[in-house]
């Protein structure tokens, strides 16, 4: 569904991403790994149409759509979330994941009804009526996922929703993402809580100094000598099934 | 001949207009808050050397280090009663409470001092300067000089003591400044002070050519604003130089045109520039 | 009774009060007083929509308040058109007007914006001071033979002036009731919050910013026409000046700043406490009333810098929220 081919970023004279290339299959989770600087955020901020790629092309369903901007990937169904949450703050839980849901639903009354819909999905129709600036960390960045997905997308961007999570928090993010899965929506993980993306990525694309070193299923990914060198370590194995 | 000569004109000024621009610019780097209230501060140097001369016959030109000295008093004053507790609020509001000062300190110059024009008359500073065939005021030559030499200090100051370093610290990141034990509080109230100051300086030089009212530092507050933006928000070097060229452009400009429509034509330049960049011409992106 | 019940009272009585009020008090001074404060009231709604729900901050208002004013005298000095009409068209023309204007200021953010369109608000000003086809510095003004509903001209009684900006009063209102009512005015205030949030849910910052500032100033431009019929003369020094921008953006802050009543409550305050000052102590020519005026806007604006609503708000808060767990978002 998703194709990123070559893509290349550059700051002045830095290159972020050189030659990044990877497919995401429909309602397929991608795991998006690799250590600090590695240039996944700027991956990630291509395919959501914050950054115009230096070169390369990014196609959905076989459409070029690099370098338009976030507004048009949206309306494309391309949605996101972000690393430092950015809630509507001045807004009620509801009327955050409302402006999410006018994107297809421009009434008033129908956006109340999907963003109800979202909400219940998401485990937060109880705080609906809520301010958002009064949730916690952990329902702040479920609210940026229940806004996400009340733009009914196809491939959701998902930037490291589990970090900063106690245990159990990350354990009911992995359930949500795998339920946002089984509706056949397509998940890309960026994400540094190995435990929550391990078990439920059908593959991982592991980046580092800018560059895919690796492109596989998890478990092979674990294994694999280059990735254990770069970036996971020596005590960290795969999961057993 | 006389295009140079018009040219120099427009430096001078733009020297006195960068001046003011500097001391504003300073608070705004320090503290992200534009102080609408600063043609103020020039407003009560002016005054302050005024009442030296009608009380004391003290010439504007040896007051004018006291004068510095009462305007920093002021700023940092100020900065302790009133803009304190505004450090975080929403940028409205901060636009409104110094909007709110300007038309305060107005009043109080008119309560106190009427609202008539008064002037200094017979300063020691009379009298033309001539130089290689072209010929200027020796009172706009002297201020001139004098907002020179008072940017420079600044920019001494920020660049070469300890205390500068510190503010300049403060300026770029709060919470790192903090951390290296800087009291950001002592900080504001030095950024307020020096910039009240240099617009004071400003004042005290224009008390002999400019005629003296309440109201005086609203034709140089749309400048400053200019200036500073120009400039880049923050940046004194650049605040200095968009001094110049303002003050070129707009004596150029008034010279070769409609004197009517200098204000179009600086104010022009400064949406041209800020559409094109920005962050100004020396402001960092 | 809820708080949103209260409001609805409030307001309901506010309206008969402002409808009964030139009926009952017949002196002029005063029935002038409270049309300054509709008027006020107006601008203060229309700018409201641009720079409390989008929080785009413009202290060029004037630009589009004047642009009302012109049009619909010239229509009138030249055509013989009725303001009513010119009314409309000012609003078009300042519409049109807002969003050339808006195009390129938009790329600016925070203070730069607001300098930018106290900049072009000068220019403009500067501008039509020296345009001899509207008047210069002199301005317009409109002859006093043509009286009645259609011409828009009162001479024997301040008393339809009252009820025309009561009407304009509640237009605006009622304009920006539906804005928030519909999924603009949801956009715009995720605009405000969150601009890249805003964008990532499929918002475009551009247009929505230029609805915003096209309704805005379209309104505002009706205020202009208002006024102009009012004083039968305008000039830029009373339609233009940036005094006046910075006064539609005080009252929605004395108020409150993204709401509805806000600018209405704002314009009350602030016509109340300039004229009390100027009454009080304006006699004097000495600037008392600049002192208690400015003096109160420092207090106002740091110690109540969300205005009288976010006060009202913080002291009768809607119904008890169930505790929330844990301190709010981190940052």
């Amino acid at each position: 569904m998703l194709s990123v081919e070559r893509l290349t970023k550059r700051f002045g004279g830095l290159a972020a991403n050189e030659d990044v290339s990877f497919e995401v299959g429909r309602g397929e989770i991608i795991g998006l790994i690799g250590p600090n600087g590695a240039g996944k955020t700027t991956v990630f901020n291509s395919l959501a149409g914050f950054f115009p790629p230096s070169s390369g092309q990014i196609r959905l369903d076989g459409q070029p759509v690099a370098g338009l901007p976030p507004e048009r990937m949206a309306a494309l169904g391309v949605a996101r979330t972000f690393q430092i949450v950015r809630i509507f703050k001045s807004m009620t839980v509801l009327e955050n994941v409302m402006v999410g849901a006018m994107l297809h639903h421009r009434a008033v009354p129908a956006a109340i009804g999907k963003a109800r819909e979202a909400l219940r999905f998401t485990g937060l129709d109880r705080r609906a009526g809520d301010p958002a600036s009064q949730l916690t960390v952990a329902e702040q960045k479920r609210l940026e996922v229940t806004r996400a997905l009340a733009c009914e997308p196809r491939l959701l961007l998902l930037d490291e929703t589990m970090a900063g999570l106690t245990q159990n928090e990350v354990q009911e993010a992995v359930e949500l993402v795998k339920r946002i899965q089984a509706r056949g929506i397509a998940c890309v993980v960026v994400e540094h809580v190995m435990e929550g993306i391990m078990p439920i990525a059908d593959r991982m694309v592991v980046l580092e100094r800018g560059r895919v070193i690796a492109n596989g299923p998890p478990r092979a990914i674990a294994e694999d000598p280059v990735v254990v060198a770069a970036y996971l370590g020596e005590e960290y194995r795969a999961p057993g099934p | 001949m006389l295009l140079l000569q018009t040219i120099l004109s427009g430096v001078l000024i733009g020297l006195v207009y960068a001046l003011v621009a500097v001391g504003l610019t300073l608070i705004f780097g320090v503290m992200d808050i534009v102080n609408f209230a600063h043609g103020e501060f020039l407003m009560l140097g002016m005054y302050a050397s005024f009442w030296g001369f009608a009380l004391w016959k003290l010439d504007p030109l040896f007051t004018l280090p006291l004068t510095a000295l009462l305007l920093f008093g002021v700023g940092a004053a100020l900065y302790r009663v009133v803009i304190r507790r505004i450090t975080d609020a929403p940028m409205l509001s901060q636009i409104f409470t110094t909007f709110g000062l300007m038309i305060l300190f107005r009043g109080l110059a008119q309560y106190f001092w009427s609202p008539d024009f008064r002037s200094v008359e017979g300063s020691v500073l009379t009298g033309k300067v001539a130089f290689a065939g072209l010929q200027f005021g020796l009172p706009q030559v002297v201020a001139a000089l004098g907002a020179v030499a008072t940017s420079g200090a600044v920019w001494w100051f920020l660049r070469s003591t300890r205390l500068g370093a510190a503010l300049e610290a403060t300026a770029a990141d709060k919470e790192a400044a903090a951390l290296m034990g800087i009291d950001a509080q002592k900080m504001f109230a030095l950024a307020w002070g020096l910039g009240a100051a240099c617009a004071g300086v400003a004042g005290a030089l224009l008390s002999t050519t400019f005629p003296i009212f309440p109201e005086v530092g609203a034709s140089f507050i749309l400048f400053a604003f200019v200036l500073v933006a120009l400039g880049g928000f923050g940046s004194v070097a650049g605040a200095f130089w968009a001094g110049i060229l303002v003050g070129v452009v707009e004596v150029v400009g008034g010279f070769l045109w409609d004197p009517a429509y200098k204000l179009v034509l600086v104010l022009s330049l400064y949406l041209l520039v800020v559409w094109l960049r920005p962050q100004g011409l020396m402001g960092k992106a | 009774m809820s708080r949103a019940a209260a409001g609805r009272a409030v307001g309901l009585a506010a309206l008969v009060l402002a409808a009964v009020f030139p009926l009952v008090v017949r002196s002029a001074t005063w029935q002038n007083t409270v049309i300054l404060m509709l008027m006020v009231a107006q601008l203060g709604v229309a700018w409201n929509i641009l720079g409390g729900y989008a929080g785009q901050v413009s202290l060029g208002h004037a630009v589009f308040f004047g642009t009302g004013a012109y049009v619909s005298t010239l229509l009138a000095l030249r055509f013989g058109i009725t303001p009513w009409v010119g009314m409309f068209a000012g609003a078009g023309v300042s519409a049109a007007l807002a969003v050339v204007i808006g195009w390129p200021c938009f790329r600016l953010k925070g203070h730069y914006f607001a300098m930018a369109t106290i900049a072009v608000g000068e220019i403009v000003q500067a501008v039509v001071n020296g345009w001899e086809l509207l008047g210069g510095a002199v301005g317009l003004s409109l002859p006093l033979q043509n009286t009645g509903f259609w011409f828009m001209v009162f001479n024997r009684s301040k008393l339809p002036y009252h009820y025309i900006a009561l009407g304009l009063l509640l237009f605006t209102l009622g304009v920006n009731w539906l804005v928030t009512r519909s999924h603009v005015g949801y956009y715009l205030r995720a605009i405000k919050d969150e601009p890249d949030a805003a964008r990532s849910l499929g918002v475009s910052l551009t247009r929505y910013k230029l609805y915003a500032i096209a309704l805005s100033s379209g309104l505002a431009a009706m205020g202009g026409t208002l006024y102009a019929q009012k004083e039968l003369l305008i000039d830029p020094g009373s339609t233009l000046s940036t005094s006046l921008s910075i006064k539609m953006s005080l009252v929605a802050i004395m108020g409150g700043v993204g709401t509805l009543a806000g600018p209405v409550i704002g314009a009350v305050l602030l016509t109340t406490i300039e004229e009390a000052s100027r009454l009080g102590f304006g006699g004097t020519g000495r600037g008392t009333d600049m002192v208690v005026y400015g003096l109160l806007i420092v207090v106002i604006a740091v110690y109540q810098p969300a205005g009288v609503l976010g006060w009202v708000k913080q002291r009768f808060p809607p119904k008890a929220a169930p505790a929330a767990p844990g301190p709010g978002g981190a940052r």
